[in-house]
């Protein structure tokens, strides 16, 4: 079995000083990250993601347990060859995006030439632009740079789009699947479930310190659910509800909003033949799948920005 | 080596340009003290101050008290009495040679300077009351109170810029994220606080440079020493001050805590390390004080150099002292510095 570009062994870390005011943060946190595979952390706030991606980072030291890039304990190997683009950063004031490129690229030992990271992230149109003058989208792409700079074998993005309007956001995903295309394992927080489940070759959701559940998106979708939900408006439904009960007797419609009821159900014909029969109007139905965020909520009983 | 020196140019390139891109720190750091430096000398031009100012020696275990019951000239109203410990004659006299004091006094003889005629006035006093003192007379030029300012204003402008500069400009870096960037880079925290020191010792010396030529071009002072005895003590004294304000800067993450240290520190310095004026016969604790400071050691050396024609020899023991607190300064900074 080939080392992974990333492994973490049983990660704890304690906030405070020993005593009941002392918080647990981190719980025991394993994982491997395979080479060229994107994977993803989601977790509520509080669930413990951050420190343990600062951990991952080498930005901050386990109290117990140990972090390897490549087989290798964190040092010089892996601030050599990873890339990361923190939540919150300020770039050097006053310098141009030109510049801080040029100054990061002097930090490593070797460096893609400033031009190909102009090109693959689009920073032609302001690249002598001082960088507290750039707008959200356009200064994610310069940390994206910069966090490219080395040219990284593992590329580190903690809520890369974050505050991005959904255009932005798409091209920054665009942006890291051309990244992934070219071989370089990434490793991405993010509160956006539409995020993870399109770039995400795995995921990992952490809640309380510890991982719940860990998989490919559609294996941990099929592991949790294997029903759909039908969504209809609750007046639709009180039309059929008495003979309903008769014809299905386990269906548990739940308010969800606006007057609107969902229920779950493993086989669609089956649902949708008895609200015929009952007399229920059809016009107004929708079926969806179940999401991440479903299965987020089911784990963890809280919504991502809890 | 060569990556590490390749690390420590690429941070010092990056901090110049942001330097040079600020333009109103820029201003600040050129503009303003060549302005102090300006008006004081004009503030200061229209005549001498009325007062009078004499040096009296002290024997030992006695105080200036003590010695008015017997001495009368001692009581001359109109006089500022400036007591000195018997053990400093040699400094005192220097101050006479160079009209600092009118006139210096002790129990068995006094010295004046024939040149100053506040020395005469003041010697007419003297003999009213004790004709028969020696007299010892010291030849000097006189030195104006811009000729012995311009070493304080240019050692308090590198203060501020030392301290503020490099101080402040890390808390804010650590604050806004920039040192946990830099920190998943290659570059370690001993070649970032090297770049940061030479980015602004580079800032210093040509700003020291630029205000003292542009400061002489307009009232030209009194420069008696080597330029290159007087670029040492300036260079040194920077590099001690930086230390400082790495130092300060070493963990802090709050920029108004920063501040406050920041002011805690330059303020007593600029009151106690002779910018402003002499401490000579000030109370002993003060001057004890003043020894602490790195200040006062860049400002009597300086001083030295550029009124006495001081050698840096001469000034050697300000010399020991800065490196000695450069070393505990930069020790004990890269030993608390913390990226985040």
């Amino acid at each position: 079995m080939p080392t992974p570009q990333l492994e973490a062994r049983d990660l704890h870390k304690r906030f405070g000083r020993p005593g009941p005011a002392q918080v647990h943060a981190v719980r025991g946190v394993s994982l491997a990250i395979e080479r060229g595979r994107c994977f993803g952390l989601l977790g509520p706030n509080g669930a413990g993601k951050t420190t343990t991606i600062e951990m991952l980072e080498g930005i901050s030291a386990p109290d117990s347990g140990e972090v390897l890039f490549e087989g290798a304990p964190l040092g010089k190997l892996s601030r050599q060859h990873c890339g990361i683009q923190f939540q919150h950063t300020a770039l050097p004031d006053y310098l141009t995006v030109r510049e801080v490129l040029r100054f990061f690229a002097g930090l490593y030992e070797s460096h893609a030439p400033i031009e190909e990271l102009v090109e693959r992230c689009r920073l032609s149109d302001f690249l002598d632009r001082d960088t507290h003058l750039l707008s959200g989208g356009q200064r994610q792409r310069v940390l994206l740079a910069v966090a490219l700079v080395n040219r990284p074998r593992l590329l580190f993005l903690d809520e890369p789009t974050t505050g991005l309007d959904p255009q932005a956001r798409r091209n920054f995903w665009e942006l890291v699947r051309e990244i992934k295309a070219a071989g370089t394992t990434v490793l991405l927080t993010t509160h956006y479930m539409e995020e993870a489940y399109e770039l995400c070759d795995e995921i990992a959701i952490m809640d309380q310190g510890r991982i719940i559940a860990q998989g490919s998106p559609a294996s941990l979708l099929k592991a949790h659910f294997d029903a759909v939900a039908v969504v209809l408006p609750a007046s639709d439904y009180e039309i059929g509800a008495g003979k309903l009960s008769n014809l299905l007797s386990d269906l548990a419609p739940v308010p969800i909003r606006e007057g609107l009821l969902e229920i779950q159900t493993t086989s669609v014909d089956r649902t949708l033949r008895a609200f015929i029969d009952a007399g229920v109007p059809l016009q107004r139905i929708r079926i969806r799948e179940q999401t991440l965020e479903d299965l987020f909520l089911a784990l963890t009983g809280k919504g991502l920005r809890a | 080596m060569k990556r590490r020196l390749e690390r420590i140019l690429a941070a010092w390139s990056a901090r110049n340009r942001e330097f040079v891109r600020d333009r109103s720190a820029m201003a600040w750091n050129f503009l303003f003290p060549i302005l102090v430096v300006v008006g004081f000398a004009y503030a200061f031009s229209g005549g001498e101050q009325s007062l009078f100012k004499v040096g009296v020696l002290l024997p030992a275990d006695r105080t200036l008290e003590q010695l008015r019951p017997t001495e009368p000239f001692l009581t001359t109203p109109q006089i500022q009495w400036v007591a000195i410990p018997g053990t400093e004659e040699p400094q005192a006299r220097r101050q006479v040679a160079r009209h600092g004091y009118d006139l210096l006094w002790s129990s068995s003889r006094y010295w004046v300077n024939p040149t100053s005629p506040k020395g005469q006035i003041v010697e007419k006093l003297l003999l009213a009351s004790t004709p028969a003192l020696p007299r010892e007379p010291i030849q000097g030029e006189p030195i104006r109170y811009v000729d012995w300012l311009i070493s304080g204003l240019l050692a308090m402008n590198m203060m501020f810029s030392a301290l503020f500069g490099v101080g402040y400009t890390i808390v804010r870096y650590r604050k806004t994220g920039v040192l946990k960037r830099l920190k998943a880079t290659p570059l370690t925290a001993a070649e970032f606080l090297i770049a940061q020191m030479a980015s602004r010792l580079v800032l210093l010396v040509s700003v020291s440079t630029i205000v003292y030529a542009g400061s002489h071009a307009l009232i030209r002072f009194r420069m008696q020493g080597s330029y290159l005895d007087l670029a040492v003590v300036l260079v040194l004294g920077a590099l001690c001050l930086i230390a400082l304000g790495l130092l300060v800067a070493a963990r802090i993450s709050s920029e108004e805590f920063a501040g406050g240290l920041l002011n805690l520190l330059s303020w007593p310095m600029i009151f106690l390390s002779g910018v402003w004026f002499s401490l000579d016969g000030a109370h002993p604790w003060v001057r004890a004080v003043a020894q602490v400071f790195p200040l006062t050691h860049v400002i009597d050396a300086a001083r030295a150099i550029m009124t006495e024609g001081a050698t840096l020899a001469q000034v050697s023991p300000q010399l020991w002292t800065l490196g000695a607190l450069t070393a505990v300064f930069v020790a004990l900074g890269a030993w608390s510095f913390r990226w985040e």
